[in-house]
């Protein structure tokens, strides 16, 4: 499942030419099945809503260790239950995260939680409430967190590339300016680190929309584009239509996309796909929270255009850095991935300044190019993956949201 | 560049700009870029418009096609002089 990124003897000769980006490096966390983190969390990670209490008590009594409380995992079935364990199995899984204590009601969804974060090869410690209730269970939870922050505690950050990061993006309280500047500066990024071997995920299908003949063309070929308009169409016709009011009107472009200038879902979806550049080609689709089996590039990952939903399900595919260009100031984090906020809209600099990690408004008074931006953020993405803290983080944003695709039993 | 546009155009072919100062008045002669090639020109802005909305470029009639990044992004619904106010009350997606 996992792709080993550990550097091959021959793997220089793969490449055309090296680049002033080829031998960036960062100090990260080598994790045993080769992927690097830029976080080194341990997890108290509930299988259900009603396990959160336990997950924050232990959190509570052990420093050092984070509670990630979630509303879902009860009665679920078909594929939103599979959607849940993905997002669970990922989030325990990625590699900025050092180990993880699983606590669900009962044993049988805790184990198969568990197991599937096991195959990484990262430390895993399981436990059920039922016939102990949650003392005992808090009592036992809390020993075992305990030997994982020690064990965390003592783990060096070592050189690593920057090419062996998975980076993702998705935009959010987008306006005009996202289209003009923040969007393209992700775009830059993209286009000058993937063919450097990162791998990165785009998704969003609600807010393709207006754009799908475009962002079908970037497929690295028909056949995954054809396949992309598939999915993008089954999107359109079993949730737009299906549940349709008067319009999209009301949602998309968002009450704050309209404050910010956007008129129509054409024009969002057009910024919006700035993302990705120029050159940039997305290899293969991903189903929500799905870890990328098709060698590094970029993947279009079938999800929400809500940001911490969206944020979510990239981090459970393994993305361990978060791009996020904003216009008029989403504030949304996440608990294991750093989110970089990168704005070109001056007035959200003046008014939010506490939430920006990279300003490009200099794009809109042109005297900062778009190329210029794009080192910019580039470089904040090697700072960020040293260990820089994130404007989210340092603010406690920490949003952690599972995708629901359907009613429960 | 020398002067702070107050205006950006992403594309020649685009007949709407999007305003890139805060607290623009109607009778600014406003400093117009298009981002494409760098290139510039003048226009007077015909209202009050907020840092993000749109200008347009030219007059626009009821039933035109607003065009931005070289795009369609959908249609004018009310006739927009030049240099006036583009937004939600005269300009919508042709999807719905």
């Amino acid at each position: 499942m996992f792709i080993h990124t550990i550097a091959k003897p021959n793997a220089g000769k793969e490449r055309k030419m090296a680049s002033k980006y080829s031998n960036i490096t960062v100090k990260g966390f080598r994790r045993e099945n080769g992927r690097v983190g830029v976080r080194n969390h341990v997890l108290i990670l509930p299988v259900d809503d009603i396990s959160n209490a336990a997950c924050e008590a232990v959190a509570n009594n052990v420093k050092g260790t984070m509670a990630i409380p979630h509303a879902y995992g009860r009665l679920q079935f078909g594929e939103d239950l599979e959607v849940h364990f993905r997002t669970m199995i990922g989030t325990g899984s990625n590699a900025n995260v050092h180990s993880v204590v699983v606590i669900g009601i009962e044993p049988d969804w805790t184990k198969r939680i568990a197991d599937g974060i096991r195959e990484t090869g990262k430390e895993v410690a399981e436990f059920s409430i039922e016939q102990k209730g949650d003392f005992e269970t808090i009592r036992a939870a809390s020993w075992a967190a305990k030997d994982f922050v020690h064990k965390a505690t003592e783990v060096q950050r070592e050189e690593c590339s920057i090419s062996e990061l998975w980076v993702s993006t998705k935009c959010g309280e987008s306006d005009t300016t996202t289209g003009l500047g923040s969007c393209p500066t992700v775009g830059n990024m993209y286009d000058k680190l993937l063919p450097e071997g990162i791998t990165g995920f785009f998704g969003e299908t609600s807010e393709i929309t207006g754009a799908e003949h475009i962002c079908q063309k970037r497929a690295i070929n028909e056949e995954v584009g054809g396949r992309w308009y598939k999915m993008w169409k089954a999107y359109q016709d079993d949730v737009i239509f299906a549940h349709q009011t008067d319009d999209l009107s009301d949602s998309q472009p968002t009450k704050g996309n309209i404050l910010g200038g956007l008129t129509t879902i054409e024009e969002k979806a057009l910024g919006n796909l700035e993302k990705i550049g120029r050159t940039s080609q997305y290899i293969d689709i991903l189903d929500p929270a799905e870890q990328p089996n098709s060698g590094k590039g970029l993947y279009f990952m079938d999800s929400s255009s809500a940001a911490a939903e969206c944020v979510t399900l990239m981090a459970a595919g393994g993305a361990v850095i978060h791009t996020f260009p904003t216009g008029q100031g989403n504030v949304v984090g996440n608990p294991i991935v750093p989110v970089i906020k990168i704005t070109a809209n001056p007035r959200t600099v003046r008014t939010m300044g506490e939430h920006i990690d990279v300003d490009v408004s200099g794009i809109l008074r042109r005297d900062q190019t778009i190329d210029e931006a794009g080192d910019a953020l580039i470089d904040m993405i090697r700072r960020t993956a040293n260990g820089r803290n994130t404007a989210a983080e340092a603010l406690g944003h920490r949003e952690f949201s599972m995708t629901k695709l359907y009613r429960s039993a | 560049m020398s002067n702070i546009p107050h205006l950006l155009v992403h594309d020649h072919e685009d007949n709407v700009g999007v305003v890139v100062v805060e607290g623009l008045t109607a009778g600014t002669e406003m400093f117009c870029c298009v981002t494409h090639d760098n290139s510039t020109f003048t226009l007077t802005a015909g209202a009050d418009v907020p840092i993000g909305h749109k200008i347009a470029l030219k007059d626009l009639k009821d039933g035109d096609t607003a065009v931005k990044y070289g795009e369609d992004i959908g249609k004018i619904i009310a006739d927009i002089p030049k240099g006036g106010h583009v937004h939600t009350h005269n300009c919508k997606t042709k999807r719905w």
